[in-house]
């Protein structure tokens, strides 16, 4: 059993600078082919100062960082176990290609159920900008299967 | 395809449906160095089955990833405001997935008008995958 000790931990701050290269692979890899993720003249005309971070896309920054997987190996569950049971996105502001994103995150929650066979970590975090805009807040579940 | 309005959509109104490509190894490949997850489960063979499973599967953000798509060709994505899914079961090679959604709510928040998307994924066999919803501000 995890540690109930870990609630309110905080993982430490993620940074990841957007690249448009890294936002035309994420957009390759998913199948994306509208030109305002691929071309930043497209983009522009659209009304984004560059190419815009796919819907999903922050979820990267703390997998990036090492941040996600150090955080299992703290509460010392074995990588192989866990699935991605539920995953939120609020979106405050853009975010686009040239911005320098930071993501900080605590632990909401452990809990398990079925005596324990189950076991899941709530994490939220809050993402800002290099203006110190808050862009988007995400929410995540994991599940770790026993 | 020009976007909707608030007043031109009604509630059980579908968007247009989103076919994924079958997924293979080399689509969970790119993801891995997309997406930034290396996560071996998804990517190593060896590993998948030392963890117990028959071969490696695709990561749930993926699966998001194309919800995402789904939306986006939709409205455009700075009309965005929420999307919060729940992964259901395990995608597998192999499978074939497609993206709906349906409009579930009119309503007003923080003074602008949105609409309540419910979105679910599905595979050839009519399992759904991910399941969700989104909050989509309109004009």
């Amino acid at each position: 059993m995890i540690d109930k000790k870990w609630i309110g931990h905080e993982l430490g701050r993620s940074v990841l600078t957007l690249e448009r290269g890294r936002l035309r692979f994420f957009a390759k890899a998913i199948g994306e082919t509208d030109p305002i993720y691929l071309d930043e003249s497209a983009a522009r005309d659209a009304g984004y100062a560059d190419l815009p971070a796919p819907p999903t896309f922050l979820f990267a920054a703390e997998l990036d960082s090492g941040a996600m997987f150090a955080l299992l190996d703290r509460l010392g569950v074995p990588h192989q176990k866990v699935l991605h049971g539920e995953q939120s996105f609020e979106y405050l502001a853009p975010v686009v290609a040239g911005d320098t994103v930071t993501v900080s995150s605590r632990v909401k929650n452990i809990y398990d159920k079925k005596g324990g066979a189950l076991e899941f970590i709530e994490l939220e975090s809050s993402v800002a900008n290099q203006r110190g805009e808050a862009v988007a807040k995400l929410r995540s579940l994991t599940v770790v299967r026993h | 395809m020009s976007s909707p309005s608030y007043d031109s959509v009604q509630i059980g109104d579908v968007l247009p449906t989103l076919a994924a490509p079958v997924v293979d190894r080399r689509t969970l490949a790119l993801f891995a160095g997309a997406s930034g997850d290396h996560h071996p489960i998804h990517i190593d063979l060896d590993y998948a089955r030392r963890a117990g499973m028959p071969d490696v599967f695709a990561h749930g953000m993926l699966g998001m990833a194309w919800l995402g798509r789904l939306l986006t060709s939709w409205a455009p994505q700075s009309q965005l405001r929420r999307f919060d899914v729940r992964f259901q079961g395990i995608t597998h090679l192999g499978h074939a997935i497609s993206c709906h959604g349906r409009v579930a709510e009119k309503l007003e928040a923080d003074g602008e008008r949105r609409v309540r998307i419910e979105v679910h994924s599905v595979n050839q066999f009519g399992q759904t995958r991910i399941a969700g919803e989104a909050l989509v501000a309109l004009p």
